[in-house]
């Protein structure tokens, strides 16, 4: 019974940790417009077949980075929304909704690395990521 | 006294799981051929489906035995537990019908509409009043499995909840946060339905066996506790590459090593040969259990070391994390929840105790299909892993078009998957079908 109670309270106490926002950094905004553009890659289920941060589908591409990616970037993702290439479906974004779109995918960009190349591995089993900032 | 909505649990969860295999194998197809029906059927829709109707399997069937079990006792509210029924019933039909007309506005796992978490919710607080209410006068003398369900509910309350912090604007608009407590939330939510099965089949086995202390010792209390605690601050593991403070992946480091103890104890009492006690009755709730101890033991080596962040960095983000995951819902959960299935049946008519040929047939194989089809996985997650690190960014059709025979064995150990669970839900199914009706 004792456990059982001092675990619930490191819980709490861990949780207030976890949903404060300095926990994380640096800390990214979602504008008005990025947030349009999350709801329509909640409602298309973008993320059943992509990945941010590795997190998602593996049918297609992680897109953690591709607004900032040399060859890439947004007029890229502009002409892939509507292509309907290969699994993916055919959408019909208007130009407004295709630039929401390409808006979160820009905070995310700015969120940090997916995958993390320079990130150090250590001989304790320890990986320590390169930050945004940093 | 028993009413007859445990066997309506079970009979509804056993036709979710015949529905979840269906759309799982013809989504898998899209891997081999990336342009089939995806105009009226995509992967994205099908995906989806398939995940509810197999969360939704576990869920039901575990809600069902758990009630089962409680209806031998002083059962509170029959009359709860009936308008729980219809509340799952009613939500389920209004998520199908959400799915159909392609409101799928949620996030992934819980892609339904967000209202409709409400209702599920609500069968939860209904579930746990009527758990509590049954239990509470032996409190002091539980045994673990008692604990286990009330702390997965408990637990099953909060975090599902918490998958919905995105609604209030304070996660939303932070993107870390958000996708960290989302994942939080996962993590934890596993973690809670796992409570609610591994007490399932500590249950199972000390009724089984009539050995009442099997959920009373120190060590099964020791590993509830180490579980819990893997429920609590296991979750970053799976966030270990996002931009989350150190201390967070730390702990969640730490405490996922904790289960190499689980590990050596499995090994131990192997050792003793304890898995050797062969009983007469039960027959086939007994093999379905072994068959379990078999996956935990070889899922519990890759859990470990896909926890390692280090090695977790390669493997992050490739088909190596589905292989565990499926590795657990198929291999372990879906083995407890049909022990669990057959024993009820067992418990009401001895004669559905005895293994039969189609039974054990259709075990085998499921055994075999599954092990190809986690191998599959495996490789599928190291080629990607290689495209990933040391690939220098050749192009993503490339290395899927790399991949097609990996993916056509998958395709194929799914399709047998799908079969053997055919060959061993049908009959049982068909059984709990004629009890209800006779009861
Ligand atoms: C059914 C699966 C599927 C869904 C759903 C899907 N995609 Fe795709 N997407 C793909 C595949 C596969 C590719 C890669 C095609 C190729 O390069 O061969 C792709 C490529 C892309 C690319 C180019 C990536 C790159 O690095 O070249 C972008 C951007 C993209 N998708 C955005 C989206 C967005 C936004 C959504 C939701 C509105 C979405 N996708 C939904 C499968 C999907």
């Amino acid at each position: 019974m004792i456990v059982l109670v001092s675990l619930i309270v490191i819980f709490i106490i861990y949780n207030r940790l976890i949903y404060s926002s300095e926990s994380y950094y640096p800390s990214i905004a979602l504008s008005p417009k990025a947030i349009k553009g999350q709801n329509l890659w909640q409602s298309n289920n973008c993320w059943s077949c992509h990945q941010i941060y590795g997190l998602g589908g593996y049918l297609g591409p992680d897109l953690t980075n591709i607004y900032s990616h040399p060859n890439k970037g947004p007029d890229y993702i502009n002409t892939f929304l509507n292509s309907g290439i290969k699994s993916m479906p055919y959408f019909n974004f208007t130009e407004v909704e295709k630039e929401a779109i390409i808006e979160y995918l820009k905070v995310i960009d700015q969120s940090g690395f997916y995958p993390n190349y320079e990130a150090d591995i250590e001989a304790t089993g320890w990986v320590k990521i390169k930050y945004k900032d940093e | 006294m028993n009413s007859k909505y445990p066997i309506y649990f079970l009979i509804l969860a056993l036709i979710s799981l015949l529905i979840g295999v269906v759309f799982g194998l013809s989504a898998s197809l899209q891997y081999i051929y990336p342009e089939l029906f995806k105009e009226f059927a995509p992967f994205s829709k099908l995906r989806p489906l398939h995940v509810t109707y197999g969360i939704s399997w576990v869920i039901l069937s575990a809600v069902g035995s758990i009630y089962f079990y409680l209806n031998k006792l002083q059962f509170y509210s029959y009359r709860l537990l009936k308008i729980h029924f219809i509340l799952y019933v009613l939500t389920g039909l209004a998520l199908y019908f959400s799915y159909l007309i392609g409101n799928m506005d949620g996030r992934e796992y819980l892609a339904f509409t967000p209202v409709l978490v409400i209702p599920i919710l609500l069968g939860w607080v209904l579930f746990g009043i009527n758990l509590f209410k049954t239990l509470w006068g032996s409190v002091t003398n539980w045994p673990v499995y008692y604990w286990m369900w009330g702390t997965g509910i408990v637990f099953m309350i909060y975090h599902l909840s918490e998958a919905h912090f995105w609604l209030f604007e304070d996660f939303r608009s932070h993107f870390t946060k958000d996708m960290a407590v989302q994942w939080k939330s996962y993590g934890s939510f596993t973690g809670s339905w796992n409570m609610l099965v591994y007490g399932i089949s500590i249950y199972v086995m000390s009724k089984i066996s009539k050995e009442d202390k099997m959920g009373r010792n120190k060590k099964v209390f020791f590993f509830y506790f180490l579980g819990l605690t893997n429920l609590m601050f296991g979750w970053a593991h799976h966030t270990y590459l996002l931009p989350t403070q150190p201390w967070i992946r730390y702990v969640a480091y730490g405490v996922s090593m904790s289960e190499w103890i689980v590990l050596a104890s499995i090994i131990y009492d192997w050792t003793l040969g304890l898995s050797k006690n062969s009983l007469a009755q039960h027959q086939v709730a007994v093999k379905f259990l072994k068959t379990a101890d078999f996956w935990i033991f070889s899922n519990i080596i890759l859990a470990l070391f896909i926890s390692i962040p280090a090695i977790n960095y390669y493997t992050h983000g490739t088909h190596i994390t589905v292989a565990h995951s499926m590795g657990t819902t198929i291999g372990i959960n879906t083995m407890i929840l049909f022990s669990s299935i057959y024993f009820v049946a067992g418990d009401i008519n001895r004669k559905f105790q005895r293994m039969t040929f189609m039974v054990e047939f259709g075990l085998k194989l499921f055994n075999g299909t599954l092990l190809l089809f986690l191998i599959s996985l495996l490789v599928a997650g190291v080629k990607r892993s290689y495209w990933i690190h040391f690939s220098d960014q050749s192009p993503f059709s490339e290395m899927q078009d790399a991949q097609y025979l990996v993916y056509v064995a998958l395709f194929i150990s799914g399709l047998g998957i799908l079969i053997a669970i055919y060959i061993v839900t049908i009959p049982i199914l068909k059984k709990l079908i004629i009890l209800a009706r006779s009861y």
